[in-house]
């Protein structure tokens, strides 16, 4: 999958310290981490709960300056301070729609920032709704739609950019199984009609490996740092439901699950504790 | 429907009341010596009626109530549209807003009515000087709203928006500003009626025209009825100019939902 030349993204030995509260100790959530993501890669992230999965993603975005380490884009260098990463788009796990904006209005908010004209920009719009099943729904408010529908409505809204990066924050955990599996199966769709390089973060080993060249296993915080790196050489394209009942893909659940079990169970330990 | 019925008959009952008790002759009196005392103090309904009737039938109302009711816009507009301004610059700026805290405060926590004579000194007994006691009382609802609603926007929609390629002022009209509205639009109900009182306190405490010159003209003659009569049609533009403001923001604020909210088949 790796094509010559720089890689899309490279976090080069990555640490983000964060201030303490009240005059606290620091807490370090992000600890020397490197982390490539070659040109039409689908890498994910998977680590325990509260590891800093988001902060490596954020430092990625350009909306977080890290505290040591460089961020690459396409070979070069990408400063926060100066703005964020152009060339990415970010699918937050939270809603990040606008309210108070319809459906083909939120659709096409990234093209008008970008000065395209209107009727250009409905253009493309109503294309991007056709494409993730919301042909019609383009006069409805945010708060009119379904969890579901909300999502693809996000994904419109970062995919029209066509940007050559795709940084994904658990986009899909708050969706119910069945949603969340026919949204998975979407993604895999588009992301192979054009092949961009996609970050996805997850705690959903499962999620993981049914959609990724890649899997990173991310070590329990503080101080979280790759601790694996899995190769996924499942045949695609791939159906997300069927994939998961694959010897192959069981095999390789086990394998992974054996490197995560311990750092999850650490975090678990360290939440009980605080 | 019902309700309706029902509203009115506590209206009806309250005016019958008060016709029983200050009518002379109709109640012996029982706690004043004399007959007419209580509608001396109290007035009496139908004579308010016809006071107001008579404002309007002749038109002498009409140049009060246009100079009161153009003081209070003008002093809406004014303090909303500066507490706008003003509320979105400090709420964006770290610096200002930490450097100008206490001032805000300090003007915040006067009872600003007292300002009314220093603004009758400055800008004389026309319009301009009830205009500024009605600024200096909606800015402030409308300054502490938009500076709320602006550190309320959620850094999800604020981190969304800079990915899409927003720039500064992109950000400001396409998140903060709209964010920033529907806190706005809950403080102007207040804020219309705070614009009313500056208007008639003002008048109230010098002034040539207005409802509020009417009614201090009609207390220096005893003349009670005409004090009611001028507080009926005030409470009556009240609730006319909070209803606007009501149709305006249904108006703009259609993307909000509505509770339980379903589609009609």
């Amino acid at each position: 999958m790796t094509t010559s030349g720089a890689p899309a993204l490279a976090l080069e030995d990555i640490t983000c310290r964060f201030a303490g509260r009240d005059g606290g100790a620091p807490y370090t959530a992000v600890a020397s981490s490197t982390l490539r993501v070659a040109a039409g890669e689908f890498v994910s992230v998977v680590g325990p709960t509260g590891c800093g999965k988001s902060t490596l993603l954020n430092v990625a975005a350009g909306l977080l300056a890290p505290s040591s380490g460089a961020v690459n884009v396409f070979g070069e260098p990408l400063i926060a301070a100066a703005g964020v990463n152009r060339r990415a788009g970010y699918m937050f796990q939270a809603d990040a729609l606008m309210p108070w904006r319809t459906g083909i209005d939120n659709v096409v908010a990234g093209l008008k920032f970008r000065g395209v004209p209107r009727a250009e920009a409905l253009k493309q719009g109503e294309d991007w709704l056709r494409r993730v099943g919301l042909a019609g729904f383009g006069d409805r408010y945010p708060h009119q739609m379904s969890g579901g529908m909300r999502k693809r409505l996000a994904l419109a809204q970062t995919l029209i950019l066509s940007p050559d990066i795709l940084l994904m924050d658990e986009p899909f955990s708050a969706l119910d199984v069945q949603t969340r599996q026919l949204m998975e199966n979407e993604l895999l769709e588009l992301w192979a009609a054009d092949r961009k390089s996609v970050l996805f973060i997850t705690h959903d080993l499962e999620e993981a490996i049914a959609l990724s060249d890649r899997v990173v296993v991310l070590s329990a915080g503080p101080g979280t740092h790759p601790i694996g790196d899995f190769r996924i050489d499942l045949p695609r394209p791939r159906d997300v439901s069927e994939i998961r009942m694959t010897p192959a893909f069981l095999a390789l659940h086990k394998e992974i699950w054996g490197a995560m079990k311990e750092e999850v169970l650490k975090a678990y330990q360290q939440q009980k504790v605080a | 429907m019902r309700l309706r019925v029902l509203q009115f008959a506590v209206f009806a009952v309250l005016i019958l009341l008060w016709h029983v008790f200050t009518t002379p002759g109709i109640i012996p009196p029982f706690y004043f010596d004399r007959d007419n005392a209580a509608a001396f103090f109290f007035g009496e309904p139908i004579k308010v009626f016809w006071t107001t009737i008579d404002w309007f039938t002749s038109g002498e109302i009409f140049v009060h109530l246009g100079v009161t009711l153009l003081e209070t816009v003008l002093g809406f507009f004014i303090g909303a549209v500066s507490g706008l301004g003003i509320g979105l610059w400090l709420a964006l700026s770290n610096t200002a807003s930490a450097v100008m805290e206490p001032y805000i405060k300090g003007f915040n926590s006067m009872p600003r009515v007292v300002l009314a004579p220093i603004f009758a000194v400055w800008f004389g007994l026309g319009i301009w000087s009830k205009v500024a006691l009605g600024v200096t009382l909606v800015f402030f609802v409308v300054f502490f709203n938009v500076y709320q609603g602006v550190r309320e926007v959620s850094p999800t929609l604020l981190a969304n928006a800079r990915m899409l390629g927003a720039s500064r002022w992109q950000l400001l009209r396409s998140i903060y500003l709209p964010s920033a509205m529907s806190w706005v639009f809950a403080s102007l109900h207040n804020a219309v009626g705070l614009a009313f009182v500056g208007a008639v306190v003002g008048e109230y405490l010098g002034s040539s025209q207005g409802v509020g010159y009417l009614i201090l003209q009609a207390e220096g003659t005893f003349d009670i009825n005409t004090v009611f009569a001028g507080i009926l049609v005030l409470t009556a533009f009240a609730l006319l100019l909070d209803a606007i403001v009501g149709l305006i923001e249904r108006g703009l604020m259609t993307w909000q939902p509505k509770t339980s909210e379903t589609e009609k088949i």
